[in-house]
């Protein structure tokens, strides 16, 4: 009786273990890992992608996200080395400047059809001029998360100080131009203090120059990315200022000179407007965010993109634009914004963004969020940037002297990226 | 080892056993040797031929394409017209930190070498630079050679308006010779001083006896005597010098222009940052065609400048 008895809770046991067995190594066996690369590692940020990750998970108990922060400067040169060893992330965030390269090789893979077979996507509300880079044959490669225009962050205190005119000022007398912004920027660095500092350029990062340019029409190339046209007279003249202030007027560091304007050492600088996170609370500063200068050629605006694609090569590629399309939609984009401004048109008004930047006023939205994303350009970028940014930056070496012969070394420059250009 | 061989084993039982003694031997040591065989085989010459074989091809990381060109790269190397700049960069380099590494390790050796009360302390200051990381020490300088940074801060002192360091053609290379210099003199500077310890001081009591001068003792009896750790040195500097990166990496990116990209840096760009994979390996076999035919050269030479091979 008792071998019965054994015998029959054996069986009833086996009748609940095995099938939840059975689930489990289903699950196992479906279970997706997905892994992004950013170039973040900011806890803010972080904490925001885990949540995003996290409201994937409820719709996907499957598919797991993990994000890996990759150093900024070396970012697409590790994100490169990774897939060339074959262990390429699911997807990555992908700088402007590498854009072309990833769109134009067919390493990243289309999401259009994802986005639009989303429910309550909106893919149309993304502005067509924020998608161009990212777009190839109609089809959109990589989602622009981030939208974000260049600014001049101002320090009142230090131009105070100096007796000059603040850009405040100046704007109310309708004379914010690039000569008196460096009248200026002289008159602060006069004082010991730094002038206008384009951040992140260090004499290297060049692209980050046409905040300046573009004042002046100036282009590093042509439109459809052929030829070069830096020898032309808007470049050549846009160089020739920046070099007088650097060297004439004393307004701008000078090569190998380090000058912090978040630390309160500069009266100016060009910065995208997330760099407000670097404002000091400890000893804070008089400061202003207003547009960049007018230049010869008129009003401008810049603006610095960063993509999310998904690698063609992964093996849960589909999954992978389905959470690219999760992290993007209407919801998401709007809890993205506080750190990286949205490209979509709902999102794109002064009530949604004075939300995201509490540390902007709202002349400030309107005047250098909301028109800069509408009306500015991208940071240059082209078809094997890395190589021709390096052949740039090395002939513009020539430029950074005081006795520098400007239109002979950009002559030289676009004799050397002339056939890069035309690859 | 023969005797050893009767004495275990009767002639007849070894003869007729594959396992003789002299098998047993040799697979012993073979297992000895066969981790560094293994990891030889596996992490140099496995990518060494890998690296060959990547030459040979056009490597698109991103299009995911990988097509055989043939001496393609290799014809490219003879073409690039920004090659000659960087081997001149990479010679320059080379030579800058061999004669001022070797110098200033014998000079410091020499007069290390004495026996005074705290010299202990000196021995061990001027070897701490090898000890500590790399990058940080190369991002340390990197502060120190900025136009506004430390060392221009203390020529100000003295009246004296400091050049752009790190900016200016001929000051850049100097700057990164010398970082390189102050980082590795330490070990340079130990082996010396190993050596000098082993000169017979008889031999210089002789020499004084004989009234030789210091510097007659330096050249004659010195020098002669420490030439087997002169051309060690000398072939792990130039080897090392060669393969120098994080220097130019932080302090200069190779700039400006061209005048401090060496070979290395030089790869690193076209692989890395250019995803040129398959121009990249074929500049690493240059690479390695130099270093082999330099190091080839200087044990060659050994015959004619170093003491104990004569």
């Amino acid at each position: 009786m008792n071998y019965h008895r054994t015998l029959k809770s054996a069986v009833a046991a086996l009748a609940v273990a095995v099938p939840l067995c059975w689930s489990g190594f289903a699950n196992a066996q479906d279970a997706v890992n997905l892994r992004m690369t950013i170039w973040s590692a900011n806890e803010a940020h972080l904490k925001l992608f885990s949540d995003i990750a996290a409201g994937f998970k409820k719709d996907h108990p499957n598919v797991t996200v993990t994000y890996e922060s990759l150093p900024f400067d070396t970012y697409t040169t590790a994100l490169t080395t990774q897939i060339a060893g074959g262990n390429a992330p699911d997807m990555a965030w992908i700088f402007e400047t590498a854009a072309y390269d990833f769109v134009n090789s067919g390493a990243l893979y289309p999401l259009t059809d994802t986005l639009k077979s989303t429910k309550g996507y909106n893919a149309e509300e993304l502005s067509a001029t924020a998608a161009e880079r990212w777009t190839k044959d109609g089809k959109l490669f990589a989602y622009p998360f981030s939208t974000s225009p260049f600014a001049m962050f101002v320090n009142n205190d230090l131009i105070k100080a100096s007796g000059a005119k603040t850009p405040a000022e100046m704007i109310a007398a309708n004379q914010w131009t690039w000569d008196n912004a460096i009248a200026t920027a002289s008159t602060v660095g006069k004082t010991g203090k730094g002038g206008l500092i384009v951040r992140d350029f260090n004499y290297q990062i060049w692209q980050n120059l046409a905040s300046v340019w573009n004042g002046w029409g100036a282009s590093p190339w042509s439109a459809d990315g052929k030829t070069c046209t830096m020898t032309e007279k808007p470049m050549v003249d846009a160089l020739t200022f920046i070099h007088d202030a650097v060297f004439k007027n004393k307004a701008m560091p000078g090569p190998g000179e380090s000058v912090d304007f978040f630390a309160g050492n500069a009266a100016m600088t060009i910065t995208q407007i997330s760099r407000a996170s670097l404002l000091p609370k400890d000893k804070p500063f008089a400061w202003d965010l207003v547009p960049l200068p007018k230049g010869p050629a008129g009003n401008y605006a810049l603006i610095g993109q960063a993509g999310v694609g998904v690698m063609q090569s992964g093996k849960n590629a589909k999954t992978a634009a389905e959470f690219v399309a999760y992290m993007t939609n209407p919801e998401n984009s709007a809890k993205l914004s506080q750190f990286f401004p949205s490209a979509r048109k709902s999102l794109l008004n002064a009530e949604v963004l004075k939300k995201t930047n509490p540390l902007l006023s709202q002349e400030q939205i309107d005047k250098v969020v909301i028109s800069g994303i509408a009306t500015g350009k991208v940071i240059p970028g082209h078809t094997g940037f890395a190589q021709i940014q390096q052949v740039v930056r090395s002939g513009l070496d020539a430029v950074w002297r005081p006795d520098a012969n400007i239109p002979a070394a950009l002559q030289q420059i676009c004799g050397q990226i002339g056939p890069l250009l035309k690859r | 080892m023969a005797v050893v061989q009767q004495t275990a084993h009767p002639e007849g039982r070894s003869s007729s056993s594959f396992w003789t003694v002299a098998r047993r031997d040799s697979l012993a040591g073979f297992l000895f040797i066969a981790p560094q065989l293994i990891g030889i085989t596996l992490f140099v010459l496995t990518p060494l031929c890998l690296v060959f074989w990547y030459s040979l091809h056009e490597w698109n990381v991103l299009a995911n394409t990988f097509t055989y060109t043939g001496l393609a790269n290799y014809q490219m190397l003879l073409e690039d017209t920004s090659l000659p700049s960087v081997l001149g960069a990479t010679a320059i380099f080379s030579a800058g930190l061999v004669i001022f590494n070797l110098s200033l390790a014998l000079l410091l050796a020499v007069l290390l070498n004495q026996k005074l009360a705290g010299i202990t302390i000196f021995r061990t200051l001027f070897f701490s630079p090898v000890v500590v990381s790399l990058v940080a020490w190369t991002i340390v300088w990197g502060f120190l050679l900025q136009k506004n940074g430390g060392i221009n801060g203390v020529l100000l002192v003295f009246g004296i308006d400091g050049p752009n360091w790190l900016r200016e053609p001929v000051t850049a290379m100097i700057s990164v010779i010398v970082v390189q210099v102050f980082k590795n003199v330490g070990l340079n500077m130990i082996l010396f001083l190993a050596a000098l310890q082993g000169v017979p001081n008889e031999l210089y009591e002789a020499a004084r006896i004989d009234g030789a001068p210091r510097f007659k003792q330096f050249r004659r009896i010195t020098l002669p005597l420490i030439s087997p750790t002169i051309l060690l040195t000398s072939i792990i500097t130039i080897v090392g010098s060669l393969q120098v990166f994080a220097q130019i990496a932080v302090l200069t990116q190779g700039g400006p222009g061209l005048t401090t990209t060496v070979l290395v840096y030089y790869l690193y760009q076209q692989a890395f940052q250019f995803h040129f994979f398959g121009y990249g390996s074929t500049l690493s076999i240059m690479l390695f065609v130099i270093v082999a035919v330099l190091t080839f050269t200087q044990w060659q030479m050994r015959k004619r400048i170093v003491f104990y091979e004569s």
